[in-house]
């Protein structure tokens, strides 16, 4: 064909507004390999699924770096740090993932999450108190960027005092993120990021330390001072552990707090339904990450065997993407799969991803983008989109509007 | 003709469906989704709406639930007649009617038995009949033994280390509570894991004090001068002084009821065709009568159309929805009932889950993980193939090895998988015990091959 391969369309930024044109091609190929050496591309649902589960399947960065440089490889950097538990493979991957989630989640946290549900509120309604007189804003930088942020200081047990030192360091970090970006940052931008890492991994020991003598109610304390049949976390674990959590955890929740005000700006019956009705937000929230999902494919996995998938042998070694976002609109699997709909009878999807790696942060993203949206709805007097499509970042993996303007007429 | 019987049956033909709990209920839920508008009527022993009993042996027993809501969400409106508090005690096929045990009559066009199962109760009726002696089944069962547990009894000892008889010694550890389990075979969950994997189950009980006493048997149960349960007496000549004592020998199947109606019903529970349809005594399906949940028996074309009893929560519910739509439907819209077989269960703080059929598998491979470390994936393999797989703390894996043994796929595991140690490399005797030797209660019971080779040898029913 006269067209640029599959790959390049995937991450070509032309393609950032609407991708799912490119996606419903790619799942004509359900396994495609364009190219030796390349990856190896899965875009129907169960295919992704099964994947997912596959025990043949690993996310061990050093098989991934032996399987040889892609389009979207490395866009994580450690900075000197051990790689966290979403690049590691079981048993090492395990024993982290249950200390870290013995900090976090239930048996041993059931109420460290719903806990900062008040906290959430809070946040919620000083950003958006602060739009103030303003009838044109940027959701971007005035809330779904701010937002997230603030939570995960709060959880990680970040004083408030320092909350606007912690953020001028993330912000120069989570640029950095994008490979798009990183390519192109001058020198100066990379001598800034490197401060910054280098700043925010003193200012994280210094709190782990104070933790590890005294502990708090929050999560470094939990972490540094986990004591359990897993045993203890060293210093590098719990720091390399808390910079997963912010930089993971951060991006992703702006791009679907970002993405759900765009959908339901292009879909006023239902923000009306939502302003009436915040308990619809658990719906809107799953479908979205049907929809829109904020990470939309994963890249670093490889086999450890030969696969096969409907008939193609993927052999051992191979890098393999899972195109999550084209799976979420498999005819095959969802009705009218184009369709945002949040009284679907069955709303499911891989927008968290399924298996061991499953999103380790989706019971606080979900409640943080609940709490945001129906706010949202409920608060802005007639909101509109500014532009449609608004500017997008350059990530392809980690998809989401860079600015999204809206206008309203007021706030209740 | 066949066509207008279904059509008139949709719209105004009655119904009845005898057993309330959860085939039941998601029954006759799927009987008014998919548009039947006639006359439907539940019938159950017991007093209350259909209720969940998995808590039951949980967290009901541990305080954190109460035995009295666990009522079972409702997920359509089923517009049903409910006789509640009234077991059925008879069926004539003929006439269509059931009786039941007040001595009403019900008519029926279709009928769906769903009785399941009742606990095993302790064989020595004066023994039984003390107190301080539970059986668990019923939320008035789990009721009772909250209470006592609560009270804090000086031991409790369980009869059978089964996944209920398990679950209870785990709630009584983690209450504190001293506790004393007998088992026939020679570790808890033989039956239904095999010994390889008991072996775990046998260790985790111990190391979290449990006084697990393995290949004895109760002989008797003594009381004191004013009938109180006091000291339990073992096969090995011990004697353990308990002032509770939970008998957990495994199930029985609601069948007697159906004595003489010339249904195929007996202590195995309903042989039914795998569109649920029940067989007559002489093996001949019946048009009129479908059977749901613990109390049905099956073939499963996955396992060489075995006959597969499963008293699973899952297959309830699957069992319950394909019988209410073959109910309803013409013959050539039926669909057949290939659950794959699925169960789970927690105890001492660990989550076991398990997809297929363990017991037919003749050899264990640890595919993943570790025993020592009792979180690992095991693989059963019977005649080269995958037929079951179950995990310890290890369930996110186990979507795969359901699709492998959908897929009749090779065993032994050759190819490699994530954190496979070296005593996962080669097969092991995944050691049940022999089928041949009585034994109280699995999970499921195999029986029969193909329905075209079945035998007509009919056993009226002895429970």
């Amino acid at each position: 064909m006269p067209h640029a391969s599959m790959t390049r369309r995937i991450t070509d930024f032309a393609n950032r507004a609407d991708p799912y044109p490119v996606y419903e091609e790619l799942r004509s190929t359900p396994v495609l390999h364009e190219e030796e050496g390349g990856p190896y591309i899965i875009s129907s649902y169960y295919d992704i699924k099964a994947l997912l589960h596959d025990p043949r399947v690993s996310s061990d960065a050093a098989n991934l770096a032996a399987a040889g440089d892609d389009a979207l490889a490395s866009t994580e950097e450690t900075g000197g740090l051990p790689p966290s538990f979403l690049r590691l493979d079981p048993p090492e991957h395990d024993r982290l993932r249950r200390i870290a989630n013995s900090a976090f989640g239930p048996p041993h946290r059931p109420r460290r999450i719903d806990g900062l549900r008040g906290q959430m509120r809070e946040i919620v309604t000083e950003l958006i108190d602060a739009f103030g007189d303003a009838r044109e804003i940027d959701v971007v930088d005035r809330f779904a960027y701010p937002f997230p942020v603030t939570v995960i200081c709060r959880l990680l047990g970040v004083p408030r005092e320092d909350e606007p030192r912690f953020r001028a360091w993330v912000d120069p970090l989570v640029a950095t993120l994008d490979p798009e970006t990183r390519r192109g940052t001058d020198a100066d931008a990379a001598t800034a990021a490197r401060e910054a890492r280098m700043q925010l991994g003193m200012y994280l020991s210094g709190l782990v330390e104070e933790r590890a003598g005294e502990p708090r109610d929050d999560l470094l304390s939990d972490l540094v001072n986990s004591r359990g049949p897993d045993g203890s976390l060293t210093m590098m674990e719990v720091l390399s552990t808390a910079v997963l959590l912010l930089i993971a955890g951060h991006e992703t929740t702006v791009n679907l707090i970002t993405n759900g005000m765009l959908t339901l700006l292009r879909h006023p019956e239902i923000l009306r339904r939502l302003r009436e009705d915040p308990g619809l937000s658990v719906n809107i929230v799953e479908e979205l990450l049907r929809y829109e999902p904020p990470v939309q494919l994963v890249p670093q996995r490889t086999c450890i065997a030969d696969i096969e998938v409907r008939g193609v042998t993927i052999p051992k070694g191979s890098r393999i993407w899972l195109v999550l976002a084209a799976g979420n609109r498999d005819p095959e699997r969802f009705e009218d799969p184009g369709r945002f709909d949040p009284d679907r009878g069955d709303i499911q999807h891989l927008g968290f991803g399924s298996g061991i790696h499953s999103c380790f942060g989706a019971p606080l993203a979900r409640l943080e983008t609940q709490i945001a949206l129906s706010e949202l709805a409920r608060r802005l007097v007639d909101p509109r989109l500014v532009e449609d499509p608004p500017p997008y970042r350059p990530n392809a993996v980690l998809r989401g509007p860079r600015h999204l303007g809206i206008a309203f007429e007021g706030l209740r | 003709m066949a066509a207008d019987y279904v059509e008139w049956l949709r719209r105004e033909g009655r119904i009845v469906i005898v057993g309330a709990s959860l085939a039941g209920l998601r029954a006759a839920e799927t009987l008014r989704a998919e548009g039947f508008a006639g006359e439907l009527t539940l019938i159950g022993d017991e007093p209350y709406e259909p209720y969940d009993r998995p808590p039951l042996s949980k967290s009901v027993l541990l305080g954190k639930a109460s035995p009295h809501h666990t009522e079972l969400p409702h997920r359509w409106e089923t517009d049903a007649k409910w006789r509640l508090g009234v077991a059925a005690a008879g069926l004539d096929l003929t006439a269509r009617r059931v009786r039941l045990a007040d001595g009403d009559e019900v008519e029926f066009d279709r009928l769906l038995i769903a009785t399941g199962v009742r606990a095993r109760p302790w064989p020595k009726e004066e023994e039984a009949r003390l107190e301080g002696v539970f059986l668990l089944r019923t939320r008035e069962d789990a009721a009772a033994l909250y209470r006592r547990l609560k009270a804090g009894p000086r031991r409790v000892f369980v009869i059978g280390a089964g996944f209920a008889g398990s679950e209870v010694a785990s709630a009584c550890r983690e209450s504190g509570i001293p506790v004393t389990v007998a088992e026939r075979a020679g570790a808890p969950l033989v039956g239904a894991l095999g010994g390889v994997v008991g072996a775990v189950a046998a260790d985790l009980q111990t190391e979290n004090g449990v006084d697990l006493r393995t290949h004895v048997t109760v002989t008797a149960l003594e009381g004191d001068s004013v009938g109180r349960v006091r000291a339990v007496h073992l096969s090995d000549e011990t004697v353990v002084e308990a002032d509770v004592v939970v008998v957990s020998l495994g199930s029985v199947r609601n069948t007697e009821w159906l004595t003489g109606s010339g249904l195929g019903a007996g202590p195995r529970g309903i042989a039914c065709d795998a569109g649920c349809r029940a067989f007559d005594f002489r093996g001949i399906v019946t048009d009129d009568v479908f059977v749901a949940g613990d109390v049905a028996r099956s073939p499963h074309a996955l396992f060489g159309y075995q006959f597969l009893s499963l008293e699973h929560w899952g297959n309830a519910v699957a069992q319950a929805e394909t019988a209410a739509h073959n109910m309803i439907c013409h013959g050539a819209e039926r669909r057949p009932h290939l659950w794959m077989p699925a169960f789970w269960s927690s105890m001492f703080g660990v989550n076991i889950k398990s997809v297929g059929v363990p017991p037919m598998g003749e050899q264990l491979m640890i595919t993943q993980g570790s025993l020592a470390e009792r979180r690992f994936v095991g693989v059963y393999g019977c005649k080269g193939r995958i037929v079951a797989a179950v995990t310890f703390d290890n369930a996110r894996w186990l979507e795969f090895y359901q699709r492998q043994i959908e897929r009749g796929a090779p065993f032994p595991v050759e190819y490699p998988t994530l954190d496979r140690r070296p005593e996962g490399r080669r097969p092991v005797d995944a050691d049940f015990p022999d089928p041949s030797l009585p034994t109280h209660g699995p999970m499921v019971t195999l029986s029969g091959y193909s329905p075209a080779d079945q035998q007509l040898v009919f056993h009226p029913a002895r429970h």
